[in-house]
């Protein structure tokens, strides 16, 4: 089984009805137990195009399927936002058993599972807190635990971690490396980060924007784990500097348009 | 449906697929306008034939087209106009003294948390109190003229405004005070510059609520006590019976609500622009 993303295009009429062509011509695969990472500057639409491969939005053209799918369900999407999106009158516990909630799972095997990713994201000891009184950090990780727990074919993340600081980012980039390890789940992961895109990613995608294509898609070949370690250092340069001359000329376009 | 499978000739290994769709395209889903109206058109259709196939007596239910009769003798012979004119004489000037009072007693409510302390327990326990009996002991204090008139619809628009703006106030971010004072406002300027705009989303909820008030107020005040007056002009036909007469005067009054919340959606989007 893998999810195709095939000839996907996205045009939308912006706010001086002029035709704004988002994306254009996509073509990609994830196969499976792979880790894909879209990267692009800002207004590359990115997250346009997880927002379309998650079924949160109609593409222009061409179509995202999964192929070889046998089941007569379709299968499972777990999403996790950029805005977190956990409802702030449920506990952490009530939000994580959400999507098992609504597959109808009975109450002690919710139970099961609801503490399984609960220990698993490190939330163990607040599951009755509501959002409202967790850091960032513990919110996107009872939103990641929300998503795993529905063991989704594909999980999709939007710059999860964008709203953190940088030191529970670093933290929190490990612990999804360490958790990614142990489900294998096929991922589609959305950041503007460099860095963040080698640490995790089996294939990197660069977008280059206006219109939204792909420039180009690396392969990263390091050990999945320890990319941090010095023996790695300077391929780990090596990429992070080849993705950024790739991306630099268009970065500095965004910032001129604002 | 979701399901479709390839039908290349011989293909047979594993060439089920399952598309992703869009799940939450009702989301963005655009109806277009001229639905609404084809809803109204519909109802007055369908009323317009259960008067004219006899299903629902006249003196009941007249139908549109009598009611519409009925309205243009009215306005042709000027009595339409008269009444009309003196409700909006009265709605109007009580509104915006409402509506005034109500915005600069909310901002400073919301601003200081001495008034606040202070009156905060005054405005919410006559806010409960249904105005229409404040009208014997407006009446005895004024007397029947406009005046009382006036004052039931601003004390109706009043409360609504006042609890509005001052829960806009207290919802200002304080980060942005904060950065106004930083860069040197002085409270005059931190309420003119960053509180009010801050507060008017509120402010119109509130100015909206109370359109609502300040009709119903307007209509029983005329009712007890009004010669002229879409309220009383209603009364007068009902006591007559003459119910197409009554149903040009509910009318009026439907459109002017709707008069009255379209004015203050378009300054409403206005004063608001970036919403």
């Amino acid at each position: 089984m893998r999810i195709v993303v095939e000839n996907v295009e996205k045009r939308f009429v912006d706010s001086k009805k002029r035709e704004v062509t988002a994306l254009e011509n996509i073509n990609f695969s994830i196969e499976e137990e792979e880790f894909v990472v879209l990267v692009g500057p800002s207004g590359c639409g990115k997250s346009t195009l997880l927002n379309i491969v998650g079924g949160l939005l109609s593409p222009s053209g061409g179509e995202v399927y999964f192929e070889g799918w046998q089941d007569s369900k379709p299968p499972r999407l777990g999403i996790v936002f950029q805005e977190i999106a956990l409802f702030p009158w449920r506990t952490v516990y009530q939000n994580i058993v959400f999507g098992l909630e609504e597959q109808g799972m009975s109450k002690a095997e919710m139970k099961e599972k609801g503490a399984r990713y609960i220990e698993m994201v490190g939330l163990k000891g607040f599951e009755s807190a509501y959002p409202k009184q967790l850091s960032g950090g513990m919110r996107q990780r009872a939103g990641i635990a929300r998503a795993l727990a529905i063991e989704p074919h594909l999980l999709l993340m939007d710059e999860p971690f964008s709203a953190l600081d940088a030191q529970t980012r670093t933290l929190m980039q490990e612990e999804l490396l360490s958790i990614w390890n142990r489900t294998r789940l096929s991922t589609l992961y959305v950041t503007h980060n460099i860095q963040e895109a080698v640490y995790l990613a089996d294939r990197v995608i660069v977008l280059s924007r206006h219109p939204g294509q792909i420039k180009e898609i690396i392969r990263i070949d390091l050990p999945k784990i320890g990319r941090d370690q010095d023996k790695h250092r300077e391929a780990f340069e090596a990429y992070s500097n080849q993705i950024w001359q790739l991306i630099r000329h268009d970065a500095q376009e965004a910032l001129k348009e604002g | 449906m979701a399901q479709s499978s390839d039908t290349a000739a011989g293909q047979v290994q594993t060439s089920q697929k399952h598309i992703i769709r869009n799940r939450v395209s009702f989301l963005d889903q655009t109806i277009p306008t001229y639905v609404s109206v084809l809803g109204i058109i519909g109802i007055l259709v369908i009323w317009e034939l259960l008067c004219r196939l006899g299903l629902v007596p006249p003196l009941f239910l007249p139908a549109p087209s009598a009611i519409l009769g009925a309205g243009w003798d009215m306005l042709v012979n000027g009595e339409l106009a008269q009444n009309l004119l003196a409700s909006l004489y009265r709605i109007l000037i009580g509104y915006a003294l409402g509506s005034l009072c109500g915005i600069v007693f909310g901002l400073i409510l919301g601003f200081s948390r001495w008034v606040d302390a202070i009156l905060n327990p005054v405005v919410y326990s006559i806010y409960p109190i249904p105005k229409i009996a404040l009208l014997p002991l407006i009446i005895l204090w004024l007397g029947i003229g406009e005046t009382p008139k006036f004052t039931m619809i601003a004390l109706g628009v009043f409360f609504p405004v006042v609890i509005n703006t001052y829960s806009g106030v207290r919802n200002v971010d304080p980060i942005l005070i904060k950065a106004s004072v930083t860069f040197g406002s002085n409270y005059f300027n931190v309420i003119r510059k960053v509180i009010l705009p801050g507060s008017l989303p509120m402010i119109f909820a509130g100015l909206k609520l109370a359109a609502g008030t300040s009709l119903l107020l307007l209509v029983s005040a005329e009712m007890i006590a009004a010669q002229q007056g879409v309220g009383s002009m209603i009364l007068h036909y009902g006591n007559l019976m003459i119910i197409p007469k009554l149903m040009v005067g509910v009318l009026i009054l439907s459109l002017l609500g709707l008069l009255i919340n379209r004015g203050l959606q378009w300054l409403e989007n206005k004063l608001i622009p970036w919403k």
